[in-house]
């Protein structure tokens, strides 16, 4: 699955987004929320990265940041060989084209007050100098490729469906051929057929286009279908990331078998046999998150360690990244099955 | 008659088949969106009367004088006090003439010509120092909106012009600039700049307020994210995303600020800090007729008229535009 000759087209290094929280009489800062706490990950040419956790961990939010939608608090991203992390914003805009971005709400990420023309044909007026009518002709272009028709380019944004809506957010971001696209949970405000026609198109235009996704969603089961590899975040920071296939036969991290364990099993005989893991209590707040792991508030495995020394994200396998400690003395011995036996204990 | 319903029906279906074409059309040569505004703005009873009175009045006041050429500033006392025409169906005494049809005042000054005259000054100066207004206000509004770090500093002189009596701060204004102005633009001109421009600058602050707070709210709107994901820049993040977003609220502090504009030209002609005296306005006319109400109710009530009228007028128009200019309302 992992090609070696691939390169990175993303690649980020220690993100952190702290957004600061003024409190009292005077506003003065009091402390921060950790959306995202030191996240590092690499998205090969062409492939998916699936961005799972659940909400509040701060998926949006890295995804945003990764674009630099927002000025982050540190860290390295480069886009396609060049570093954007400390670039200001006027000097992004060039950078733009390269990425874009589908959005949640295919509802409120359209202005109301736009055509569909209008705001397919935004990107192009900014950073292109066709003419109207080469410009006219490239939307009629876009909506053909995410299947709209042309004949509904003056209309606005309300006489659409959801489904529709999404359509239209995909083709504006198709509009400047970008390489990256950071795709929002765009399927979260759909229906579940809708959800499907808008996961096969993505699909395609990443065949046809040879586009480049970091798919953010929480739903674990289409993550599996579209990703070629997932990340797991918990609590601002990324617990596991590993190859889809590895990732559901054979989760690492205690957090991705809960996880995994809460997706709904269609067959009911199955379904009767497998164990759920119910995690007790809930996420700890981002502005104040516990010493040592994030995790060790909920985790069922946990230990001493967990409580103080807060574990490092480090390759454990090829190609299988995970912060546990349940994975950090027993590396260099026996691989993964004594800490498949320590898993196994603490059940 | 059996064999005319068909023909009728057939007629009534070719006007519904012709905008069929209309759509198919638009994909190669798109239709004029302002036939779309004006289309659904036409629905609006309201506004259509709105907007019929206010060509009417305006017509009235412009083309007015050259149809009716009185002068109104002409004393004729052996005509004073003329009553209008339409009192010589109550009381078959009472003084009338086919030369003032609106009456005359207690100078014999013919009241139409005056209305006419009073209301080229009156409508000029509402809708400058409205336009004025609302450019102030939306400005000041959408910059401490955008731009957080302007916003404390462009609030707080809000706030502070806010606080400020306007009366006497116009009242003082044309004490000190009256003169300078008289003799740069002449005396016309110089107490027009002075009144719309005091108007104007003593009105703009709801508007700020309004617009900051919605400016607010929309900055957070995912599609200004989006914009800035493309890369939009600040200027055309406004002119593109946010103005037309704000356009309701603009809308109605401008139908309002024109009635205002009109009444507070009034206030300050009836105070004498207004057009000098032989120069009527509607808001003088009225003010001027206040003492002898009772005896003469016709001089306080056309000028009331006009100025009532073209206001409702206005906020009719408003209201139908604001609807017009929402696609949602449209049902585009």
């Amino acid at each position: 699955m992992l090609d070696a000759t691939k390169k990175p087209l993303v690649s980020v290094k220690d993100l952190k987004m702290h957004f600061p929280i003024y409190a009292g009489l005077l506003r003065r800062r009091v402390g921060e929320v950790k959306a995202v706490d030191g996240v590092s990950f690499d998205v090969f040419e062409g492939e998916t990265l699936g961005l799972v956790g659940e909400s509040g961990c701060g998926k949006s939010t890295c995804g945003r940041a990764v674009l630099r939608l927002y000025d982050i608090t540190s860290g390295a991203i480069s886009i396609d060989g060049r570093e954007i992390g400390a670039t200001p914003q006027t000097a992004l805009r060039e950078m733009r084209p390269t990425m874009q971005m589908v959005f949640q709400d295919p509802q409120a990420s359209l202005n109301p007050r736009m055509t569909v023309e209008n705001i397919i044909k935004e990107p192009l007026d900014e950073h292109t100098k066709l003419s109207d009518a080469e410009k006219r002709e490239k939307v009629g272009e876009l909506m053909d490729a995410v299947g709209l028709n042309r004949k509904f380019a003056k209309r606005y944004p309300h006489a659409f469906s959801g489904g529709q809506r999404q359509r239209i957010g995909i083709a504006r971001a198709l509009a400047l051929n970008p390489k990256f696209i950071v795709c929002d949970e765009p399927i979260a405000a759909l229906d579940v057929s809708i959800q499907a026609q808008v996961v096969n198109l993505l699909e395609d235009l990443q065949e046809q286009f040879g586009l480049t996704y970091l798919f953010i969603s929480h739903d674990l089961s289409m993550v599996r279908h579209i990703a070629t590899r997932v990340a797991v975040m918990y609590l601002g920071k990324i617990v596991e990331l590993a190859p889809r296939d590895g990732l559901y036969a054979d989760p690492l991290h205690p957090y991705t078998k809960a996880l995994l364990s809460a997706v709904p099993e269609p067959d009911p005989s199955l379904a009767r046999s497998t164990q759920r893991i119910i995690l007790k209590g809930d996420v700890p707040s981002p502005s104040n998150p516990p010493e040592g792991c994030n995790f060790c508030t909920r985790c069922p495995s946990v230990m001493d360690i967990c409580k103080r020394v807060e574990p490092e994200y480090r390759e454990v396998h090829p190609g299988r990244f995970t912060a546990c400690h349940l994975y950090n003395d027993t590396i260099d011995t026996a691989g993964s099955t004594a800490g498949h036996e320590a898993e196994g204990h603490t059940q | 008659m059996t064999d005319r319903a068909p023909q009728s029906s057939a007629d009534n279906l070719l006007p519904a088949g012709d905008p069929v074409p209309l759509p198919i059309a638009a994909v190669e040569k798109p239709r004029n969106q302002w036939l779309d505004v004006w289309d659904q703005f036409k629905t609006h009873k309201g506004a259509v009367f709105g907007l019929g009175f206010l060509i009417f009045i305006t017509l009235f006041v412009t083309i007015g004088p050259w149809l009716w050429q009185v002068d109104p500033g002409k004393l004729d006392i052996r005509n004073k006090d003329v009553r209008p025409l339409y009192m010589a169906l109550f009381d078959s005494d009472a003084k009338v003439s086919w030369a003032n049809p609106m009456g005359t005042d207690n100078l014999g000054r013919d009241i139409m010509a005056n209305i006419m005259q009073g209301g080229r000054i009156s409508l000029a100066v509402g809708w400058t120092a409205m336009i004025l207004a609302v450019f102030l206000g939306t400005l000041i509004g959408v910059l401490a909106g955008y731009f957080r770090r302007l916003d404390g500093l462009l609030m707080r002189f809000t706030d502070l012009v806010l606080s400020l009596p306007l009366l006497p701060l116009l009242l003082v204004m044309m004490l000190l600039f009256r003169d300078p102005l008289r003799a740069a633009f002449g005396p016309e001109n110089g107490i027009f700049i002075l009144i719309v421009v005091g108007i104007g600058i003593t009105s703009w602050m709801q508007t700020a307020r309004i617009v900051r707070g919605d400016v607010m709210a929309l900055k957070e709107r995912e599609f200004v994210l989006a914009a800035r994901s493309i890369g939009t820049p600040p200027r055309r993040m406004i002119t593109r995303h946010i103005l037309p977003n704000v356009l309701s609220p603009i809308m109605v502090s401008a139908t309002l600020g024109l009635a205002t504009a009109i009444i507070t030209e009034s206030a300050l002609s009836f105070l004498g800090l207004g057009f000098p005296s032989d120069f009527p306005t509607w808001g003088k006319i009225l003010f001027d007729s206040v003492d002898r109400m009772t005896a003469f109710p016709e001089r306080v009530l056309w000028p009331g008229l006009a100025i009532s009228l073209t206001v409702l007028a206005v906020n009719y128009i408003g209201d139908g535009l604001r609807d017009a200019l929402d696609p949602r309302i449209r049902g585009l």
